[in-house]
């Protein structure tokens, strides 16, 4: 436990990921099964304590200290967990149980006896166990590491592709032994029902138009590239998961969409929000995701459907091998078989010549819920990862505003000591109001001339923020606008980045709030 | 009832402030720190290493005279008495001990209780009215053994050769602490200064608190400074000067390291939980030592400590002293 309590604090403190991979791999390669096991589930958010509930912990420590004192303290630092690690009045040396002696120990005490034996481990512990504990116990790490930077860690340490992991990832249950096993050389990869597990997704990649002239436009076939996120449905025999495209299992986010899908197969498309199948904004969609259960209200509003573009599993058989027209074919075919109430098919968009996909693009750019065209070989398989020449994007032009730098940050890791994270805003009336916030776009040579022109211009500082004159004008380009009651100015702007900087160009003749009203939808 | 000390901490019967924000006549100055020691008194009354500090960070002349006051003294004036005693926060750092009328007040300024060798130890002192700083007034700050938290730093140390620690601590006290624990600790390498720590050093080694080698840490080639620890002040390391060292390590000693939240707000690496100040359990043992039943509880959370006494059954009120709100500002803590 000491061991995991060391790596948490670590992983919860160090910005840089490299670091955070190297001490992940150096854990899992040193410290036996089970625990191992047991902290990469902890990590992966694949252990549930089901009986620890915040509120049986502040039960917990309302028996050993005073409420008042115990308000006052939560209030002052704001977080249940290390509220309660810090506040706990009595203290051991340190060595609790091993991790999966824990685990199993909570795990299996009645919800009467749990503060008790809380209470217990928590006054045998040391300061940095008892945090580590609690994170443990609630499941809710906050510490910035995804599942997916665990196993980036197993494949580091292992020499195992990533992909290869996060195909058998959902087949395999903590502590893990079988998958240790393998990455360790020991044994053969494991064998996993491909019903219960995620397959790694095929990718895009970017094309110009000037890319045309050595493509036959009779070899591809054309989509909306829509504008939600890329999910990866597998209906078995025995229940659905719904996988994001790092293979987070977003089931629980989206029952509305997962209990109402019918019939046997793996299916790609895109997870979007909206009635009758007409997709709402990407802003609509954020207000379902990363929820651990879905409200009952937002499902009717905003009920999610998936848009399905491909077919990976046609029953139990994996179909990966044909071509994308034939994979197409049992698609269409599987959906005459399996009627549908939440999944629809993606439109194949009509086309003769590259100059139809041009004005299809183009004209899409005035139609909302996708961000561009998909062009796809009609003769690709389906391979993982992002092979070239069978899939491309081509994203419609990115929207642009010319803004003004109000605030800057300082960033993070690297860039600690530059002022590298940008507000800006355009003028209502006399004033600048905010509409978007950006912290890449510009090259290390423009961020140490913008860190310096920061320092130089600034009128105020609040912690971390430095607000600067209103002079330095950047062109912004962005994907969509909306409204948004969040910010001042009404409006947020989806995947801002720096453009262009406009060293040139007084404040004076950036946008208006005005201009803006052209990009919401 | 009345009080011979009113509540902005001035002594009538000697007509005396202390620790005042703005130039008074006459100040009792508990320590050097900027918050308690301002220029500009006419006559400042402290122990002779506090006069020493002020005089090295505001001029020779920064008072019109000085009343040096050893630990333990006693003066009279008007029949009222003053001493000084140890408050084990900074070198020099005093409790101001009040005489008068049959009553006797404390007022602790700034203090901790745990081992430090660069300050003179922490001593009880009876008294009627209590005057105590909460700057970790509530019960979630319990501090560690600073000697476990220097093991963490030079753990680090030893398992990231490649990078340079920079240790984020306030220039008057905090740095000298480290310093010597780093050396108690047997790190006997050369430990390298920020230029705003150097004179401040030097006045501790003259009186007579030995910090080994220290060496400027600008003008080293970048490559020398790996695995080498160097002491700043917290701003220099989350800025330009940081540029310098190779791959830092951004380390903070203070108490509010304690709350994890803080130290990644703050984008601390590696938070080192080294406080010069009471944790919650030593200002409740402090109170209830002094045998005072009356309680002003200043600068910081005042509210639970103000709580806890009154559940003792003590009378307690907060001061809002003008000037001395802490969190992260000059204290260091």
């Amino acid at each position: 436990m000491k061991r995991f309590a060391e790596l948490l604090e670590l992983l919860a403190l160090t910005p840089s990921r490299t670091r955070k991979i190297s001490s992940l791999g150096q854990y899992f390669a040193e410290v036996p099964d089970p625990d191992r096991g047991v902290a990469l589930a902890v990590l992966t958010g694949e252990l549930d304590i089901a009986n620890v509930k915040p509120a049986l912990l502040k039960q917990t420590v309302l028996a050993e200290v005073e409420e008042t004192l115990f308000a006052l303290s939560y209030d002052y630092v704001g977080d249940l967990g290390e509220t309660i690690a810090l506040i706990w009045p009595h203290h051991g040396e340190g060595e609790l149980p091993r991790l999966n002696v824990l685990v199993e120990l909570l795990n299996t005490t009645s919800k009467v006896d749990l503060p008790r034996v809380i209470g217990g481990l928590l006054s045998q512990a040391a300061i940095h166990e008892r945090w580590a504990l609690i994170k443990l116990a609630t499941g809710a790490l906050r510490i910035g590491v995804s599942a997916r930077l665990a196993k980036t860690a197993l494949a580091e340490m292992s020499g195992v592709e990533l992909q290869a992991i996060e195909e058998v990832w959902h087949g395999l249950k903590p502590p893990y032994a079988e998958l240790f096993a393998w990455l360790e050389g020991k044994t053969g990869r494991p064998e996993v029902d491909h019903t219960a597990r995620f397959h790694p997704l095929m990718l895009s990649t970017p094309i110009e138009e000037s890319d045309f002239d050595k493509l036959d436009p009779r070899d591809f076939a054309a989509e909306w590239k829509w504008d939600g996120i890329r999910v990866q449905l597998v209906l078995g025999r025995d229940g659905a998961s719904l996988f994001s495209r790092t293979g987070d299992d977003i089931a629980a986010s989206f029952p509305d969409v997962v209990e109402a899908a019918m019939g046997w197969a793996v299916l790609d498309g895109e997870l979007l929000v909206g009635h009758d199948f007409a997709p709402g904004s990407f802003n609509d969609l954020q207000q379902r995701l990363n929820r651990k259960v879905a409200a009952p209200k937002q499902m009717a509003e905003l009920p999610g459907f998936v848009r399905v573009y491909d077919m990976l599993f046609d029953g139990d058989e994996d179909i990966r091998a044909l071509g994308w027209q034939a994979r197409r074919a049992r698609l269409e075919a599987w959906f005459d078989q399996n009627p549908q109430t939440r999944l629809d098919l993606s439109e194949v968009l009509g086309f003769t010549a590259w100059e139809d996909v041009v004005r299809l693009r183009r004209q899409g750019a005035e139609s909302h819920g996708h961000e561009g065209v998909m062009l796809k070989l009609r003769t690709a398989p389906y391979v993982p990862g992002r092979p070239k020449g069978f899939w491309f994007k081509w994203k419609r032009d990115p929207n642009l505003v010319d803004a003004v730098l109000m605030y800057a940050q300082r960033g993070h890791g690297k860039r600690s000591s530059f002022y590298s994270d940008y507000t800006f805003g355009v003028w209502k009336g006399n004033e600048i109001v905010p509409i978007g916030k950006a912290y890449f776009g510009f090259t290390d040579e423009e961020l140490k001339q913008l860190d310096r022109w920061i320092r130089a211009n600034s009128i105020g500082s609040f912690g971390p923020v430095r607000e600067v004159k209103k002079e330095l004008v950047f062109e912004v380009a962005f994907d969509s606008a909306q409204r948004s009651a969040r910010h001042k100015s009404g409006v947020a702007l989806r995947f801002p980045r720096i453009n262009r900087i406009r060293w040139d160009k007084p404040a004076s003749e950036a946008a208006r709030l005005e201009d803006m009203d052209a990009f919401v939808g | 009832m009345s009080f011979i000390l009113d509540r902005d901490l001035y002594v009538p019967a000697i007509d005396a402030w202390i620790d005042p924000v703005a130039p008074k006549p006459r100040a009792i100055i508990t320590h050097g720190h900027a918050d308690h020691a301002r220029p500009g008194h006419g006559a400042v009354l402290a122990t002779p290493e506090t006069i020493a500090i002020m005089q090295v960070r505001y001029g020779a002349d920064c008072a019109g005279r000085f009343e040096p006051l050893r630990f333990g003294e006693v003066l009279s004036i008007d029949g009222a008495k003053v001493s000084l005693h140890p408050a084990g926060h900074i070198l020099g750092s005093a409790q101001v001990r009040i005489e008068a009328e049959g009553q006797r007040a404390l007022v602790t300024g700034d203090y901790k209780r745990l081992p430090d060798r660069t300050a003179e130890p922490y001593e009880p002192v009876a008294c009627d009215l209590l005057v105590t700083e909460a700057t970790f007034g509530l019960p979630v700050f319990q501090h560690p053994h600073p000697m476990d938290e220097i093991a963490r730093l030079l753990k680090s140390v030893a398992d990231q050769p490649e990078r340079c620690h920079l240790v984020g601590c306030y220039a008057l006290g905090k740095a000298q602490r480290v310093i010597a624990l780093l050396r108690d600790a047997g790190w006997n390498r050369p430990i390298y200064l920020h230029g705003a720590m150097i004179e401040l050093c030097a006045l501790y080694e003259e009186l007579g608190v030995p910090l080994g080698e220290l060496l400027p840490a600008t003008g080293m080639p970048k490559a020398a400074m790996a695995g080498q620890i160097v002491i700043a002040p917290p701003s220099a390391i989350r800025d330009r000067w940081s540029r310098r060292f190779p791959d830092p390590v951004v380390c903070q000693a203070s108490g509010w390291m304690s709350i994890k939240q803080r130290a990644r707000q703050a984008l601390v690496e590696l938070p080192l939980v080294i406080s010069d100040h009471c944790d919650w359990g030593e200002l409740n043992k402090s109170i209830l030592e002094s045998g005072a039943g009356t309680v002003w509880v200043t600068h910081g959370r005042e509210d639970a400590l103000v709580y806890w006494c009154r559940q003792q059954g003590l009378a307690a009120e907060p001061l809002a002293l003008p000037g001395l709100d802490d969190d992260g500002g000059e204290g260091g803590a």
